[in-house]
């Protein structure tokens, strides 16, 4: 664990060092990338201004609802759909199927209806996040143990005890997975939602600043959406591990 | 039905009525009939194995009787009342091993069999290390199914099934997962433990020297439609020793089982293969 810690740390290290190097020798013009220094610089004077908190937190708050609302629709779906086995057979192949399809083509139709305001990033992302949760939500349940349902059954456990100790804990783990890969689909559709069209948020500095030819800062912009990747994947990562171990 | 002494009816622990069990509507092709119009009574305290190749539906029937699959035809009593769902108060199941809930420990998977049928709280503990003491098992309920060998798993699987306090065990090949010598102990055990308690027990199994040894009587199926083909009584007293698999009466029943078997087997295979 240590010393992968310290090859990650040392590999960062080296890739900032790279990233210096090209930019000091000027292998690389500073109009398209910065040196870091100048990034850094570009960063701690963004994080000084009411316009970067406030950006940052439409973007955290159309995650967080459309997200809310992808888990809501993505459970409930998947879980309605495995009630019969015609409905999984009918309509799972229609929710992968629709997966399949890139949802960013319709795009354009989230700001027809919705606006250019954060409601149009907050459907695509909700739109987006609940296929993954819906699906595997789909598998978690259809693949439980019909056995352990027949052992519960003969014990006299109605259909509420049955969800709540035999299909729920047997389908968890493949939901917690969808919860994961869907949380990851919000966040990036959400970013790259703003950055196409949006008047607000962090996706949307990132390309304004692209705009005005302002490359130190939208360095500085796209350093926080990795550093609030990071930390949002170790979360996650963590809140999985957590949930998996009991 | 059989007449008391005193001449009163003696209703049996359970009994089969002309149960069909079809799948598909008639006339379509590919309609199958996997039980046909069986009928026979298991008395209180007998042992009986439904015997027969894979296939041949014999879990189907356990599973008629223990409620959870409703017949095409016929009706399934046990004492005096029609079954319609699973009755817990009067059949536990006993499946293999891998039933034990594994998100529970030994001792919540016990306290799942009580919860729903109204066991005071107070009893679930002493019931539960009741039934794992029978078993030798006490010191596990803290465990986590996967942290028991497959033997250890089963003894308390079986466990769970007594715990359940109930005059019939339905047993579905629980032996199954287990090697050869497991299921040699286990079925020793479980015939020690089965004449103190005075359960009437329908085992279902493919193997004949578990049948034999353990069973009172053997009801030996067809391959589909399965049918009883034939009933072998084991007059051997319980509990019975392991001495019992190595005397010629043994020996005798174990082809009896299988010359019946043979056939079936023979039939169930070029259907498969088919």
């Amino acid at each position: 664990m240590i010393v992968e810690r310290a090859v990650q740390l040392g590999f960062a290290i080296v890739a900032v060092g790279l990233w210096y190097l090209v930019t000091v020798t000027g292998a690389v013009s500073a109009l398209f990338l910065p040196a870091p220094n100048d990034v850094a610089a570009a960063l701690i004077s963004l994080v000084r201004t009411d316009g970067f908190w406030s950006a940052v937190r439409v973007t955290l708050t159309t995650i967080a609802a459309a997200y809310a609302l992808a888990v809501i629709a993505g459970v409930l779906t998947g879980y309605a759909l495995t009630r019969s086995r015609l409905l999984t057979g009918a309509f799972e192949p229609l929710v992968s199927g629709a997966f399949a399809i890139p949802i960013t083509l319709f795009f354009p139709l989230f700001i027809l209806f919705f606006g250019i305001g954060p409601e149009s990033k907050l459907a695509y992302g909700a739109v987006y996040g609940f296929f993954p949760i819906a699906l595997n939500t789909i598998a978690g349940f259809a693949n439980a143990d019909r056995r352990l349902v027949d052992a519960a059954r003969s014990m006299g456990i109605g259909p509420a005890g049955i969800l709540r100790h035999v299909l729920f804990p047997a389908a968890f783990p493949v939901i917690l997975t969808g919860l994961r890969i869907g949380f990851f689909i919000c966040f990036a559709s959400i970013l790259g939602g703003e950055a196409i069209s949006s008047d607000s948020g962090i996706g949307h500095n990132i390309a304004l600043t692209a705009e005005l030819f302002e490359p130190a800062q939208m360095y500085a912009w796209i350093v926080c959406v990795v550093i609030a990747a990071l930390a949002l994947n170790g979360a996650v990562s963590a809140i999985d591990r957590r949930f998996r171990e009991t | 039905m059989r007449i008391s002494k005193s001449g009163h009816l003696i209703v049996p622990a359970i009994a089969v009525r002309n149960v069909t069990q079809t799948y598909g509507a008639p006339g379509d092709l590919r309609r199958v009939v996997a039980l046909e119009n069986i009928s026979f009574a298991v008395e209180r305290g007998e042992f009986v194995t439904l015997l027969g190749p894979s296939g041949c539906g014999k879990s189907t029937l356990l599973n008629i009787i223990g409620g959870l699959v409703e017949p095409s035809q016929g009706a399934v009593l046990v004492g005096d009342s029609p079954v319609t769902k699973p009755m817990p108060e009067q059949m536990a199941y006993v499946f293999q091993e891998s039933t034990l809930f594994p998100w529970y420990t030994v001792g919540e998977n016990f306290a799942l069999l009580f919860r729903y049928r109204g066991v005071e709280r107070p009893e679930w503990k002493s019931r539960t290390a009741d039934a794992l003491a029978a078993v030798g098992m006490q010191a596990f309920a803290a465990y986590y199914p996967r942290q028991l060998s497959v033997g250890m798993r089963q003894r308390i699987n079986l466990a769970r099934g007594i715990a359940a306090g109930t005059d019939i065990l339905l047993m579905d090949e629980p032996f199954a997962a287990l090697d050869e010598q497991s299921r040699m102990v286990l079925g020793e055990d479980l015939s020690a433990l089965l004449s103190r308690t005075g359960k009437t027990i329908l085992f279902v199994t493919h193997s004949i020297a578990e049948a034999v040894f353990l069973s009172d009587r053997i009801f030996v199926m067809s391959s589909r439609p399965g049918r009883i083909k034939s009933v072998i009584t084991v007059d051997e007293p319980h509990p019975r020793p392991p001495a019992f698999m190595l005397q010629s009466r043994f020996a005798e029943l174990r082809n009896a089982c299988y010359s019946l078997l043979r056939d079936e087997i023979r039939t169930a295979m070029a259907e498969a293969s088919a």
